[in-house]
């Protein structure tokens, strides 16, 4: 116990995995600075990759079919390095809204949108989006019109799923880049739609 | 890939068991009737990947829509879905 905070004891699955990363090193599988690299490179890694791939799908109506036939070969067109990851993007249309969650876990499109929020990964929220979608959007500020279906995508085995959301209007002639900072994580999770010029 | 039994489409039923380990099916969704999205691909058996065993051959994954009022009885929307990828040997022709 100290001032500062609440001394723990590790848990079963923290001291496995310092045993794993331990025996990794001293066996001489990875390095300690391999180790650290990783976990650096995982921290900063935000959504911008995603939110290039959804400006280019937004200007360039043939790079959009392909990415919803095929999200990751769509992802290394653009040269983003997306290994292990089999991507279904899904797209909102004025009449279907598309949402993610992971109901068993928190499987999440790391590669192209970080690492997911806390939120995501709560149980409030992992099993009322499968449960009940239109209030837990509620809560996040949006109000579905009940003519609109919405679509929850439950991430439970192996492909991962990113929302391609609606191009905001007022919009008409930006660059892709300028579109790509239009761009949330949270709009592409599904729980926010991106804001426009006048909205 | 062994052949896949269902086609995008057709209606299935998943499996109502609780067996024990690591499985990747909700509880949720199990006895629950849908229609098959699309077909994922094949991947190794979670449930054998988890025993150390390799899960080969690969089973088919499926992705199946169900409607929101099938899943929730008291789900007021008439048109709301949800979709879960599940592998083959959970699911059954209805």
């Amino acid at each position: 116990m100290s001032e500062t905070g609440t001394y723990r004891p590790l848990t079963y699955f923290q001291l496995m995995e310092v045993s794993l990363r331990e025996l990794l090193v001293e066996k001489g599988i990875v390095t300690e600075d391999e180790i650290a690299a990783e976990v650096e490179a995982m921290r900063k890694r935000g959504y911008e990759r995603g939110a290039r791939v959804v400006a280019r799908a937004w200007i360039d109506p043939e790079y959009k079919k392909r990415l919803l036939a095929n999200g990751t070969r769509a992802c290394e067109e653009l040269g983003l390095e997306v290994p292990a990851l089999r991507l279904l993007v899904v797209e909102n249309t004025p009449e279907v809204h598309n949402a993610i969650v992971c109901t068993l876990c928190s499987c999440y499109p790391r590669m192209l949108l970080g690492l997911p929020p806390e939120w995501y990964k709560s149980r409030n929220y992992r099993s009322r989006m499968a449960r009940e979608p239109r209030a837990v959007l509620a809560e996040f500020g949006l109000h579905i019109a009940e003519n609109v279906t919405i679509r929850v995508h439950d991430s439970t085995a192996d492909m991962r799923y990113m929302v391609l959301p609606m191009r905001p209007a007022g919009t008409e002639g930006w660059s892709e880049e300028r579109l790509a900072s239009r761009v949330t994580r949270d709009s592409m999770i599904g729980v926010a739609v991106p804001k426009g010029p006048n909205d | 890939m062994a052949e896949p039994l269902f086609r995008p489409g057709e209606r299935v039923r998943v499996l109502k068991a609780y067996p024990l380990g690591h499985v990747r099916t909700p509880f949720y969704i199990r006895g629950c009737t849908g229609v098959v999205e699309r077909i994922c691909g094949a991947f190794p058996n979670p449930e054998e990947l988890a025993q150390m065993r390799d899960g080969l051959p690969p089973p088919p994954l499926y992705r199946v829509r169900f409607l929101q009022k099938d899943v929730w009885p008291d789900y007021a929307n008439a048109n709301d879905v949800l979709e879960v990828e599940i592998y083959q040997h959970w699911l059954e022709k209805t």
